[in-house]
């Protein structure tokens, strides 16, 4: 089997790489391109650990080829906070609200909301419970990552209506 | 997990993808939204030696609405049928049914051809094209040709598509306006697959219900147009024996397997409340 030759945009920077057929965009994320932040977490594309951004969708990385993502443009949550290194309202968010206990379902939820955001910029908490039901938390009833979210999407349009 | 080992191939016309399915031959897997096979790969019980990946083929990704005549391309995604507005304007069920699919990362991935397709009895969309009468268009080294969504499904996993052809479109006639209709489906939790779940359309003349559609899924091996259920309902006011009768018509029908959704006896009665309540909401909404 051959390997094949991949390109794409990852948190703003081009890569190239030969990969593996096989390899699943998990894999090529956290081994070969280091990026460690998207968990995999029951890799059977129920948990939403692995969520990444791909082409301005929600993916689960555990189920996507490296060649299926090959020429897109991908964030990860490495990818999220401002390149100065300041939080993203969303990240900030889970921090002032406890949007996290152990945090092992936290980048997904976070690459997650922060597509939701986009697209919805103002949900209301069923439709943000909606919106985070293909990720799973074990920790926190979900309570304060609604919450959290929430909290974001308020600080999100202030900032809109000051600029 | 790791997959067995593949070639991957990325056409990008329908006539290339044709062109490497034959010449690649039994080994090879045409790969759409992938959120069915890959997982499937990932425990070894589908070991493709290559796979044909149709995400360039640009001629399978567009919603097209002539009149009332719905063509839908294979490698629309059910977040793309659930954001038309177009579509939902004069066939809600589709973006209802869609809906209650698995979860948004896999309805942002997970495609109308690849969920009609796979021959899956538990995925929702090919009860719903045998409600609305739907067809899928097949093409393959001989050509193309036209198969009924109610003759499609053969057994589990098993339908008549030849190895080889690729299903292209599905064409289907919007239902009349001011028809009713409705997807009821139990299920344990988000994402899951349905205990039992049923589609009707339905429409009225002057009260009383005029045509009748009914199908169910994951209540046997292949989804189930339930002809005889929905006849009982034509004619009449739908009034509560009727909604009844009908609803154990089409329990009569189904043949579910024991698994962690519950045992047979469970299924079955589950699946003649979802009829029932699929029927009363297509009735509410029926103009």
């Amino acid at each position: 089997m051959s390997d094949i030759d991949v390109k794409m945009t990852i948190n703003g920077q081009e890569i190239e790489a030969k990969a593996d057929p096989r390899t699943l965009l998990i894999h090529f994320l956290r081994e070969d391109q280091n990026l460690t932040g998207a968990h995999i977490g029951c890799d059977t594309s129920h948990c939403g650990a692995c969520t990444v951004d791909i082409d301005g969708k929600s993916v689960k990385s555990c189920t996507v080829f490296v060649g299926q993502a090959n020429g897109s443009d991908i964030t990860t949550i490495e990818g999220i906070a401002h390149p100065d290194g300041t939080l993203h309202a969303i990240q900030e968010a889970f921090r002032q609200n406890h949007g996290l206990q152990c945090g092992f379902c936290t980048p997904g939820m976070i690459t997650r909301a922060y597509r939701l955001l986009q697209e919805n910029p103002t949900p209301t908490e069923t439709e943000i419970r909606y919106g985070i039901s293909g990720n799973l938390c074990r920790c926190t009833g979900y309570q304060n990552i609604v919450k959290s979210i929430m909290a974001a999407s308020r600080e999100l349009s202030l900032k809109e209506a000051a600029e | 997990m790791i997959p067995g080992s593949f070639d991957y191939h990325r056409p990008s016309s329908i006539g290339d993808a044709i062109g490497l399915m034959s010449s690649l031959g039994d080994d090879a897997m045409i790969v759409a939204g992938g959120h069915s096979l890959i997982p499937m790969m990932k425990l070894r019980m589908a070991l493709p030696e290559h796979l044909v990946d149709l995400q360039d083929v640009q001629s399978l990704k567009s919603i097209s609405i002539e009149n009332s005549q719905i063509t839908l391309g294979a490698m629309v995604t059910q977040a793309e049928l659930i954001t038309s507005e177009e579509l939902h304007e004069i066939c809600p069920l589709l973006r209802e049914a869609a809906l209650q699919i698995a979860d948004p990362q896999v309805r942002y991935v997970g495609t109308i051809g690849g969920n009609v397709a796979n021959g899956d009895p538990a995925n929702d969309m090919p009860a719903i094209m045998q409600t609305l009468n739907a067809s899928f268009t097949l093409v393959g080294p001989n050509g193309e040709r036209s198969v009924a969504a109610r003759d499609f499904y053969q057994g589990a996993y098993y339908t008549t598509r030849e190895d080889g052809e690729i299903l292209s479109s599905i064409h289907l006639d919007a239902p009349t306006s001011g028809h009713g209709s409705a997807y009821e489906k139990q299920k344990r939790k988000i994402g899951d697959y349905a205990t039992a779940a049923a589609a009707v359309v339905l429409t009225l003349s002057g009260g009383t219900c005029a045509t009748a559609s009914i199908g169910l899924t994951n209540l046997s091996e292949t989804p189930l147009w339930a002809e005889e259920a929905a006849s009982i309902l034509v004619g009449s006011s739908l009034d509560r024996e009727t909604i009844k009768a009908a609803a154990a018509a089409a329990k009569a029908i189904t043949n579910p397997a024991e698994d962690g959704r519950g045992p047979i006896e469970f299924r079955k009665h589950v699946a003649g409340i979802m009829v029932e309540r699929a029927i009363a909401k297509a009735h509410s909404r029926a103009r």
